[in-house]
């Protein structure tokens, strides 16, 4: 993974310390706490409902083993000895101090971590697909991109200070599992005709109160190209982008509200202009990055049957917690965070702890976030999955669901979260327990809940084959169930099915739901294509038939 | 009299905006809506001239009249309004203005200091209540920077830099 060099531990330290400074001053009374507002917020820390929530950078995802150990001292010393890992690959800590959030931050850096610009109306986050790197599939590895991004977009001295937050995606496989077409711009890495990297490059997309797919700007952009036309995108919106309203103005809606073709007429008269006075990305640099992103050492094995005579246990977690790795002798091993009985993405001090020295042992010292709220050890030699499977069901880190129902999105709602209009962890419990039955879960196959506390779509719940949206109806919690919305391949906002239901209703409203699949779906078809088959009408019915309830 | 911040220096204030009481002759910072309104006069003007921007006004309108103009102030109402940055190096980089740049308004702050630096501003004129010392102190609050940009900063190493001329 990426270490940093002189250049970016300066940068790092001198951040921490103009921080402190700033927090000295916001608790002196020197700056108020509208003054200190956009100032923390690009610190990544929140002010929330019960405490501070400070929201920690995991660029694209990867965390070195002395990283998550950190991330576990943090949490134990700093809050209570957990944390929530995010859509956007992040962790958050729900309980920090406000005095204490420089100390973490100076914490931080020792380990080359950072909370900058996870919050904010700058660049956020860079994501990237969890398997970078390890995809059967993959056209090139998006990571050093994602970490010349990163740089790049750190404390610009042009875009710090845009309309609204930024979010880049970047993915290096036709199947796209990093969300890129919601994203404000996703790149899809790609070769032309001579062989060359560059990108397809989409703008526009997002979810939100205005959930809207990217479109392609630019069909193929040059690698030297890249940030010199991430500038002119970003220098078009900086100017030009919605400042009256903040709910019109991420870049979506100039885009719609001009159409992609004059803005991409916009985007290239700009480009044309300034690329010649542009940041450069020399080939040195790109080598440079890409070094550190080389495979693994691994060893020349075989792939052989890791369940041959194990229990039925151990079979169905392999089955659905690892994935095929492009070296022959490796998978890739989720650690679910989506056990029943637990808030999705959240994780205790002392399960980082011991993943962290996990992937010591058994995964070059790497840790992957996922989108999806889990974590992922990449490259397991397939001889120590037994060995990794003990380690995690000791931990608790095992639930044999990924890709199921019950491996559902959720943001932390309005048990935490300011913003938010309902809660959401009560009903992730409330499905857990519905759906607790894995034979069941196995039946019903691949299907994706996502769970938002409120329309700015934390949960991506836009693009779940089943949508939740917690909605506040004269004080109460109620919650609008949509159907069809995808964001693997082939993306799709999902449809408002209809009335709302009470708290109480949300999963026997989805039991319904599935049943309908059930009743409805062809041998061996999916959740998501029975529905694109048959349309919603089917399911619409089902959910309410029988629910006197809904009103 | 004003103090700004000019090249690193603490300064007194040699120009007036248009409402400060101006003499004849005096150097004086003109709205981009009055300069439009009356060019004849501001033609006339004898002594030296600045315009000021508002963060809606596009900067490339002002490329004819830059030759005339020794000072470009460009507004920033508040803290989190960010076009002028783009204004910023717009002026510098694409329409080669070399005269005096000048961050006015509410939203100049001494954490705004480093990166109106870094676009091009050589002249920051703080809100009311901010404290020139610290804002100076603000032009070193780093060393290092992963972007081109002015050398009104002065950086030990930089990372993506601009194409050499």
């Amino acid at each position: 993974m990426y270490q940093y060099d002189a250049l970016d531990q300066s940068f790092v330290d001198r951040r921490v310390a103009e921080f402190r400074d700033q927090m000295r001053r916001h608790l002196a009374g020197e700056l108020s706490e509208d003054e200190f507002r956009p100032l923390r917020l690009r610190n990544g820390l929140y002010v929330q409902r019960h405490a501070p929530m400070l929201r920690i950078a995991i660029p694209y995802g990867l965390l070195a083993a002395r990283q998550l150990a950190k991330l576990a001292d943090i949490a134990r010393r700093y809050d209570r000895g957990f944390g929530h890992f995010t859509t956007r690959q992040n962790l958050q800590l729900n309980w920090p101090k406000l005095a204490d959030v420089p100390d973490i931050l100076a914490e931080l850096a020792t380990v080359q971590m950072h909370a900058i610009q996870t919050s904010g109306n700058c660049v956020r986050n860079v994501t990237a697909d969890h398997l970078a790197g390890i995809a059967p599939d993959e056209v090139d590895d998006p990571r050093p991109y994602c970490e010349i991004i990163r740089q790049w977009a750190t404390l610009h001295p042009e875009f710090t200070y845009l309309p609204r937050k930024f979010k880049i995606a970047v993915t290096g496989s036709p199947e796209d599992r990093a969300a890129s077409e919601v994203h404000d711009i996703g790149l899809h890495l790609t070769r032309d005709a001579a062989g060359s990297i560059g990108f397809t490059v989409l703008v526009g997309g997002g979810l939100g109160r205005t959930p809207i797919i990217g479109q392609v700007i630019r069909d193929f952009l040059p690698l030297p190209a890249l940030l010199s036309y991430l500038e002119a995108i970003l220098r078009v919106y900086n100017r030009h982008g919605r400042r009256d309203n903040l709910n019109k103005a991420r870049i979506k809606i100039l885009v719609k509200s001009l159409g992609i073709e004059r803005f991409r007429e916009q985007v290239e008269a700009e480009w044309r202009l300034s690329r010649d006075s542009s940041p450069l990305l020399p080939a040195a640099e790109v080598e440079r990055v890409r070094g550190f992103f080389r495979p693994q050492p691994y060893e020349t094995l075989e792939d052989f049957d890791a369940t041959s005579g194990r229990e039925p246990r151990f079979k169905a977690w392999y089955r659905y917690n690892t994935r095929a790795h492009r070296v022959p002798g490796y998978r890739a091993v989720f650690v679910a965070l989506k056990a029943h009985g637990h808030n999705p993405g959240d994780m205790s001090s002392d399960q980082m702890d011991a993943v962290a020295s996990l992937a010591e042992r058994v995964s070059f010292g790497l840790i992957r976030t996922t989108h999806n709220q889990n974590l992922l050890l990449a490259d397991v030699r397939q001889k120590d999955l037994y060995e990794a499977w003990l380690e995690l069901e000791r931990l608790g880190l095992a639930m044999p669901n990924i890709g199921t129902l019950t491996d559902m999105i959720a943001c932390p709602g309005l048990d935490f979260c300011s913003l938010a209009n309902a809660g959401t962890l009560g009903v992730a419990r409330q499905i857990q327990e519905r759906f607790d039955d894995l034979d069941y879960l196995y039946d019903l196959g691949d299907i994706e809940i996502k769970m938002s506390g409120c329309m700015n779509a934390c949960g991506h719940h836009h693009v779940g084959h089943i949508g939740i949206l917690g909605v506040d109806k004269r004080g109460e919690e109620w919650y609008q169930i949509s159907l069809g919305g995808s964001a693997n391949g082939f993306t799709a906002l999902g449809e408002v099915i209809g009335p709302s239901v009470p708290k109480s209703e949300v999963a026997s409203t989805i039991e319904r739901i599935v049943e309908a699949y059930r009743a409805l779906r062809a041998d061996g078809e999916r959740f998501i294509d029975t529905l694109r088959r048959v349309g919603l009408e089917p399911f619409r019915e089902g959910a309410y038939a029988t629910h006197p309830a809904a009103a | 009299m004003r103090r700004i911040l000019r090249r690193r220096e603490i300064v007194a204030d040699d120009w007036r905006h248009l409402g400060e009481g101006a003499e004849e002759g005096s150097a004086l910072i003109v709205p981009l809506v009055e300069l439009r309104k009356d060019p004849e006069r501001w033609r006339r003007w004898r002594g030296r001239l600045g315009v000021r921007l508002s963060s809606v006004d596009p900067v490339e309108e002002l490329a004819a009249d830059l030759p005339r103009l020794d000072l470009v102030a460009v507004e920033f109402p508040t803290p989190s309004d960010g076009r002028g940055y783009s204004a910023a190096r717009l002026l510098r980089e694409r329409l080669g203005f070399r005269g005096e740049l000048r961050a006015v308004g509410a939203g100049v702050r001494q954490d705004q200091v480093f990166l109106l630096a870094r676009c091009g501003f050589d002249a920051i004129e703080l809100a009311e209540n901010e404290d020139p010392d610290a804002a100076r102190r603000a032009l070193d609050r780093y060393d290092v920077a992963y972007q081109g940009g002015s050398p009104e900063v002065a950086l030990r190493r930089q990372r993506f830099s601009s194409r050499p001329g």
